[in-house]
């Protein structure tokens, strides 16, 4: 038998598989993405297809008109058009202008309605005929928690947009589902001390709720946080989403013995029922020796732009707001308020981090087989997206970043100028325990579609 | 007793909304014989009306001013309202008054409308069964909602209630209770007087005048009058405009208290048909009787007071007393017999 002369079997495999590790193929052999690359819409082609699924009509459609903004703008830096946004500022660099794994950002729109069949229908179609490989979009936690149920067996992560229950990454958590936006347990630990400094510990509040998941789970956590300060709380009021004319659960309020009303209404709804009680003079009221005060405690600027005059003064929370002073929030204002001529709100915000997060985790991960995205999104922490320092826990999937406590301003500087942030509570004290609202993420498993 | 007044006043306002809805349907109804389900779409068109009319005086020339910068660092853009500019505080005041002012674009509009409507389409389904009718009134009500939803967008149009009417008015000083012991909206009030008011004027204008004279003579007996030689189908036609008219107001009046959005004479319609039956087909003072009784249960139904017994009976209590008075009264409150039951 003849022997080369300085090779051998043993040789040979070591100096293979050294060559394997320097070109870089080893992590695609080591993943196990690489031999499991059967997953739902895998894109095998030039471009890459997310689903935006927003409320283009119903109670919540002008969050649904930003949130669209959003997403477009979200796509044209992805795909490297534009100033990028916040990919220069955000902490992970592997966003570099050249699509997601090089492929360029495709998407397809539709509207939700509002309605979690609606959202659930609507992304559906997307998974199954329009090729999406992930879903992202809504602005009511109804809808969230419908879509998010249909990724999970789909195998489609699930980036959601504006949802605020505590049930979305609680006791209906999904692994194949993320939230960025903070939640109403996280509002009423931002909102309580402020209240309590405003209006004193003997207060009787009186709530109006929007009979579904996020109406529930807000009313439940500003209760908790309302009467740790000393309140009382009258029984609360459901109202169906999407009233319009509150008037029939208002006008009780007035002869109730509350002298807060607490809206948990967001949307037009919100714009409707604060309106609404302006005009029966609940703001220039008396009740038990005090003045009446009213309380949105999830607000934004879009709703402060058609409450207009009602929101002056109003306490509230939320996500994010555009005149936040960091490098990252700068830069989206700027690059938002060019191309619309406006400022984003912060459903806009939310909904641009979770498509720059999705991509990003995309990749790290190297592949776009969501088991492997789960991971990289799983524990994740980022700085730069407006937030200040973040996490993505992996427990929950749910993001612990700064809870911002709001206020209507009193005089605004220009027709933008409508919340001014009054407080806001650290990373630390919005952080609980995962388990305090249970529910289970389950399986990671890929799906075949 | 504050609080029960107070709800009164509540069921009152809203239940003129949907007498107003009702008396123009009972009106089609009873004079052309058709169901009209494109009758919500009226009363959204009037509201639209409003819009519009805001909408032209409240145009604004912009100017792009290079060097001051808006918030977010780009050329600010400079808007004047031109009705201020043409007619300085005269312009202010139109613009504030522009929900009531709009009665003056809604009433003719909504005559054309509804001229229109009856002659190019509703004509031809006279002598259709009314499931035909039906089917088509619901058809246009979907083509004139898509229609404005194109134009206008799918999001609601706040329009302001006028500065001198905002905010609350102390009803119980006037009725000898304590000084805020009763508050209610000015411009809630004003609805209800409103609504008062069009429901008097459409009562009068039947009774009164001869030409009312004669539609309500077609309405007992439309083949004795055709044989009298009156040309009963162009006074009905013009009973459709004016039943236009009579919903076209109640939209307009109704946009300070919801912003009005496409969908909006949908909502309506379902009730407004419910207060119909309930009033009893094609009778007039039943249509506006229901209207204010149901207004009125549904606004005592919303008190927690009811609700804690009873949660969620605010959203089906109309349409269990519907259910509960088509069953004690087949015909409705106040129906003639032979409607409807051919």
């Amino acid at each position: 038998m003849t022997k080369l002369h300085g090779f051998s079997r043993r040789g040979l495999l070591k100096g293979g598989l050294a060559g394997i590790v320097a070109t870089g193929v080893s992590p695609l052999i080591f993943s196990r993405g690489a031999y499991a690359q059967e997953f739902c819409n895998n894109p095998t082609g030039d471009t890459v297809t997310l689903g935006f699924v927003m409320p283009l009509t119903g109670a919540y459609a002008d969050e649904g008109a930003d949130q669209q903004r959003a997403y477009e703008l979200a796509v044209e830096h992805l795909n490297g058009g534009g100033d990028g946004g916040m990919i220069p500022t955000f902490s992970s660099k592997t966003l570099k202008g050249n699509g997601i794994l090089g492929k360029k950002v495709a998407y397809v729109t539709g509207d939700d309605q509002t309605k979690p069949d609606a959202g659930r229908d609507t992304a559906r179609r997307m998974i199954e005929r329009d090729g999406a490989v992930m879903i992202t979009g809504c602005s009511s936690s109804g809808v969230a928690i419908a879509e998010q149920a249909l990724c999970q067996e789909k195998g489609i992560i699930y980036m959601a947009g504006l949802t605020h229950s505590n049930d979305t990454t609680g006791k209906d958590k999904k692994r194949y589902g993320f939230r960025h936006f903070f939640n109403a347990y996280q509002s009423g630990i931002a909102l309580g001390p402020i209240l309590g400094e405003a209006y004193g510990k003997e207060r009787v509040a009186y709530h109006l709720t929007a009979d579904y998941t996020w109406g529930w789970t807000q009313e439940e956590s500003m209760i908790a946080a309302t009467e740790a300060l000393g309140w009382k709380t009258l029984p609360p009021v459901r109202t169906p989403v999407n009233a319009g004319d509150f008037s029939q659960y208002l006008t009780p309020v007035l002869n109730s013995g509350a002298d807060v009303l607490v809206l948990n209404h967001y949307g037009f709804d919100g714009v409707n029922s604060i309106t609404q009680a302006m005009q029966f003079g609940m703001r220039d009221k008396q009740a038990n020796g005090k003045n009446f005060e009213i309380v949105l405690p999830l607000v934004s600027d879009l709703m402060a732009k058609g409450a207009g005059e009602a929101i002056k003064g109003v306490y509230g929370t939320a996500n994010w707001d555009w005149q936040l002073g960091d490098e990252a929030s700068k830069a989206f204002t700027k690059s938002f308020g060019a191309k619309f001529g406006q400022p984003p709100s912060q459903i806009a915000q939310t909904s641009y981090a979770q498509v720059l997060l999705y991509a990003d985790a995309v990749e790290r991960a190297g592949t776009f087989y969501p088991p492997e995205v789960i991971k990289a999104l799983e524990g994740f922490e980022f700085d730069g997206l407006g937030n200040g320092p973040t996490t993505y826990r992996a427990e929950d999937h749910q993001c612990f970043k700064e809870v911002y406590a709001v206020k209507g301003k009193d005089s605004p500087a220009n027709p933008f100028d409508l919340l001014e942030v009054v407080g806001v509570a650290s990373k630390e004290s919005v952080t609980y325990d995962p388990s305090i609202f249970g529910g289970e993420l389950g399986p990671d498993t890929a799906v075949v579609c | 007793m504050d609080a029960i007044l107070a709800q009164l006043l509540n069921g009152l306002d809203k239940g003129g909304a949907y007498a107003l809805i009702a008396l123009g349907l009972t009106l089609v109804f009873g004079t052309l014989g058709v169901v009209n389900f494109a009758h919500g779409a009226l009363f959204m068109l009037g509201a639209f009306c409003a819009v519009t009319f805001r909408q032209l005086i409240t145009l604004e020339t912009v100017v792009i001013d290079p060097e001051q910068l808006s918030p977010w660092g780009a050329p600010l853009e400079i808007k004047t309202p031109l009705a201020q500019t043409w007619f300085g505080d005269f312009g202010a005041v139109l613009v504030d008054y522009s929900v009531p002012l709009s009665i003056i674009l809604a009433v003719p509009v909504m005559l054309l409308i509804g001229i229109a409507m009856e002659r190019g389409l509703i004509k031809h389904f006279y002598k259709r069964p009314h499931a035909e009718q039906i089917l088509v009134t619901f058809g246009l009500a979907i083509v004139l909602q898509e229609i404005v939803k194109a134009v206008f967008g799918p999001n609601p149009w706040s329009q302001p209630i006028p500065s001198s009417v905002r905010g609350a008015f102390d009803v119980g000083a006037m009725i000898g209770l304590a000084p805020g012991a009763l508050t209610y909206p000015m411009w809630r009030l004003i609805y209800f007087l409103f609504s008062i008011g069009v429901i008097g004027a459409v009562f009068a204008f039947l009774r009164f005048t001869t030409f009312g004279m004669v539609v309500r003579a077609g309405m007992a007996d439309r083949e004795t009058v055709g044989l009298l030689g009156i040309n009963i189908d162009r006074r009905f036609t013009i009973m459709f405009g004016i039943a236009a008219v009579v919903a076209g107001l109640a939209g307009v009046m109704y946009t300070p208290l919801l912003p009005p959005n496409y969908h909006q004479g949908m909502d309506f319609l379902v009730l407004s048909f419910v207060v119909v039956v309930v009033g009893g087909m094609g009778s007039l003072p039943g249509a506006v009787l229901a209207g204010f009784l149901l207004g009125i249960v549904q606004s005592f139904a919303s008190m927690s007071e009811v609700k804690q017994i009873i949660p969620g009976i605010d959203q089906i209590i109309i349409y269990l007393i519907a259910v509960v008075i088509l069953l004690v009264r087949p015909r409705g409150l106040m129906g003639r017999r032979g409607m409807m039951e051919a």
